[in-house]
């Protein structure tokens, strides 16, 4: 058996949450931005910046799904069940801000305040609720017999309750620092003056994090502090200070776009932490990957098409992105026209 | 009685967004046939009219488009949320199968839908047709993958059952499992039909307000031949399906016939019931009123050939016979009224009044809706026929269903409803003024602000309408 089938499925599907997670979540801090700037033109402005990119950034999710359907049916189907509440609400709030994404520009003018008003809620629910599919994921779900065991209420507790409005925070300082990079004048400024308060915000929230999960369990902790782990581990929390100070400097010194690209860095070095954390389990406490798996004729199957297809995927979003490069400004209609 | 109440709901939920998904994906595959037939007859006669309706209904095909995109992201979901235990059950089989599915679907919108809704100026005209005929491919390729997991929970084959799950031995033989060539066939020209009445429909609206235009004649024209060709050919696959299923799956169909057992004596054939109410408490079919040795003709093609009643099965295997009795007799109805459609519009053509007799032309309108509705049918008879089984003759749908409270289902429905009226209501009300507007003369003439560099190369389907909202309905 040459392949690791199961760590090949781990790694693709970690790889398209995470591209998820940096992609769609600039798109959705600009929903929860949208208080912020009252401004029409403003928000014309910083919806036409992920217009041309945001379905696309959706799609990870679709294939998040059905890959680990594919892969993993056994974490499908428990999660999906354990955490049925915060995805529903979490996909009903996608929608409403796809639709609001697409009909706020078509709308009447009297009508444009509904659209607007459903994209905020939709990308705030959005933000909120994967947040706390995140944090009920990884303290666990208790399992017995492939069945989850607990309540449907088990995710109403004080840790999903803050990675929730840690995601907040987190896509918020994302979706500022985007604006930052494509946007100008009065709009930027104002994105950077939030980009300050939220850099901190986030900070405070991954250090929480951070000393939360090893007080929890106590297996997260052996991992993080015996030696040698806390050896090679330790660069994790250093380039996270590291990067922080580069972000609040980037920020004072007015760059364009350092602070997207350190906000993003920051992402996913939280991201590491949280698979370093959960390794190798991916139905945390008790179940690795490798006894989550689908059997290898399915694994192998699949494998053969999201090879073939994944890669078609990334050359054209990269296309797209270097396409829509640039500053937006007002005026710039947009095709939306 | 609460655990039923829960399945009960956790059934009407799935079903109700699959529903709506159901609707969207039918039409786009409809239309992206019909626009690679537009686009290549625009290439061969050069015909403008070809090019104005390829551009007008492209426009149509984005909308929907998205809302399919929309309404999908659900779907990716709903197979683990609401039946945790048939996904973890058969996820070995269906996951790959789906996961084929939306690899195609994203391979598609990567590229090709993009050339093809926004590149008519940017690139060749081999290109763009090419990019054309990739996409209305692609999403019969689409079509296949998932009817291909559909037809393997009907009549599953290929696979083992290692530790309680099931581990496929043989793709070939998953995916071209018994009843799939039939339901792949009946559910492709499905959605040619209902697409083209769809485009019927729309004609006739203009038509009916003298808006008596060469394109839209063409539109009426083509739709109606559709119903000439397409539709007696849909009988066939029905019938040839029909038989199928009475190989495969007898209790589904003693269940559309309200066929009980011992009804006739021997000899005396079957009867087609043409109405009746199927009681499944009392084992019988009440006010039957049928066509004797009809049934026989059609289900075995001889004079006194019989089927296996629904008594034979034991109650715990029987579908509910009272819905599937009613909604095949929909779908069976509407088929019938589309070959009277397709004879009419024969015969008027051949008085040379297609365009102009209003009787025609209201009954075209009014069929509009008919083959969603058909479908829609169709898919409920073949599901809820294939009860109590969720993968026929392994998993009952109690065993699959994931075990959520009665208040958390009925909530998350309610606010499904809420949430899918409202926003899709609102999409389809835009389908719908795009159709009002009709074809616009030379429009692919007009050089669009797109392509690469430009704003208006998009990704999102949704981006190649221009079209805003206003007051009195017009855009």
């Amino acid at each position: 058996m040459g392949i690791d089938l199961p760590l090949l499925w781990a790694l693709i599907i970690g790889f398209g949450v995470m591209m998820y997670v940096l992609m769609d979540g600039f798109d959705l801090g600009i929903g929860i931005l949208y208080p912020f700037m009252p401004d029409k033109h403003h928000r014309d402005v910083a919806m036409n910046t992920v217009a041309p990119v945001w379905d696309g950034n959706e799609t990870w999710l679709v294939l998040g799904g059905a890959g680990l359907l594919a892969a993993f049916p056994l974490v499908y189907s428990v999660v999906l069940t354990a955490l049925y509440i915060p995805l529903m609400l979490m996909l009903l709030g996608l929608i409403f801000r796809g639709i609001a994404f697409e009909f706020r520009f078509k709308a009447r003018e009297r009508e444009r305040h509904i659209w607007d008003k459903a994209f905020i809620g939709g990308s705030f629910t959005a933000t909120f609720f994967q947040g706390v599919v995140l944090g009920a994921y990884i303290s666990g779900l208790p399992v017995r017999d492939g069945a989850y065991t607990g309540g449907p209420l088990d995710w109403f507790a004080p840790f999903p309750l803050f990675t929730g409005a840690a995601l907040v925070c987190a896509y918020a300082l994302l979706g500022s620092t985007w604006l930052i990079m494509k946007t100008e004048g009065a709009l930027q400024a104002r994105m950077v003056t939030l980009a300050r308060p939220l850099a901190w915000a986030l900070l405070a929230a991954i250090v929480t994090v951070s000393l939360w999960t090893p007080l929890r369990d106590p297996a997260i902790a052996e991992r993080w502090f015996r030696f040698p782990n806390l050896l090679w581990f330790s660069p994790v929390p250093l380039l996270v200070a590291a990067s922080m100070v580069a972000l609040l400097r980037a920020l004072r010194r007015g760059r364009q776009v350092a602070p997207f690209l350190l906000t993003l860095f920051l992402m996913g070095l939280g991201y590491a932490g949280l698979a370093i954390s959960g390794w190798p389990h991916i139905l945390p406490p008790d179940i690795d990957l490798w006894q989550a798996a689908a059997p290898p004729q399915s694994l192998g199957f699949a494998l053969v098409g999201a090879l073939f297809i994944i890669p078609v995927i990334l050359a054209y979003t990269a296309f797209a992105y270097y396409v829509f490069r640039g500053k937006v400004r007002p005026g710039d209609s947009g095709y939306h026209g | 009685m609460a655990e039923s109440l829960a399945l009960d709901l956790a059934r009407i939920q799935f079903g109700f967004t699959i529903s709506f998904h159901i609707i969207f994906p039918a039409i786009t595959i409809g239309l992206a046939s019909y626009l690679v037939v537009l686009e290549g007859l625009w290439l061969y006669t050069r015909r403008t009219l070809y090019r104005d309706l390829y551009h007008f209904w492209s426009k149509i095909f984005a909308v929907n488009f998205g809302m399919g995109v929309v309404s999908g992201l659900v779907m990716a979901y709903q197979f683990g949320t609401n039946w945790s235990f048939f996904s973890e059950f058969a996820g070995g089989v269906t996951g790959p199968l789906l996961a084929y599915e939306v690899l195609t679907a994203f391979f598609l919108e990567a590229g090709f839908l993009g050339v093809m809704l926004f590149g008519w100026n940017r690139v060749g005209p081999g290109l763009h047709f090419f990019s054309t005929v990739v996409v209305a491919v692609g999403t019969l390729i689409s079509t296949f993958w998932i009817l291909a997991s559909n037809s393997w929970m009907q009549t599953p084959q290929g696979f083992e059952i290692i530790d309680g799950r099931v581990v496929p031995t043989d793709w070939l033989a998953v995916i071209f499992n018994p009843s799939f060539p039939y339901r792949l066939a009946h559910m492709s020209v499905a959605a040619f039909l209902a697409t083209a009445l769809f485009v019927g429909a729309s004609a006739a609206w203009h038509l009916l307000r003298g808006r008596d235009q060469p394109a839209i004649r063409t539109m009426f024209s083509m739709a109606m031949w559709m119903m000439v060709v397409v539709a007696p050919v849909q009988v066939l696959i029905g019938d040839l399906h029909g038989l199928n299923t009475l190989k495969h799956q007898p209790a589904k169909v003693a269940a559309m016939e309200g066929h009980w057992g011992g009804e006739t004596a021997p000899g005396e054939g079957l009867p087609l019931l043409l109405f009746g109410w199927p009681d499944m408490a009392e084992e019988t079919t009440h006010l039957a009123v049928g066509v004797p040795r009809l049934g026989s003709l059609i289900l075995t093609h001889s004079w006194d050939g019989t089927i296996p009643g629904l008594k034979e099965f034991p109650a715990r295997d029987r579908p509910n016979a009272t819905v599937v009795f009613w909604s095949f007799r929909v779908m069976v109805g509407l088929g019938l009224l589309m070959l009277l459609l397709g004879a009419l519009s024969l015969l008027q053509r051949w008085r040379g009044r297609l365009y102009r007799s209003r009787g025609l032309l209201r009954f075209a309108l009014a069929m509009g809706p008919a083959g969603l509705v058909a479908i829609l049918a169709g898919w409920y008879t073949t599901e809820i026929g294939r009860q109590p089984w969720v993968v026929y003759g392994l998993m009952r749908t109690s065993e699959a269903v994931s075990p959520h409270a009665t208040g958390t289902l009925a909530l998350s429905l309610g606010l499904f409803v809420v949430v899918y009226l409202f926003v899709f209501g609102a999409g389809v009300a835009y389908m719908l003024r795009l159709v009002r507007k009709g074809p616009v003369n030379d429009e692919g003439r007009e050089e669009g602000d797109g392509g690469p560099g430009h704003q208006r190369h998009a990704m999102r389907p949704l981006s190649a309408v221009r079209e805003t909202f206003d007051d009195d309905g017009r855009v």
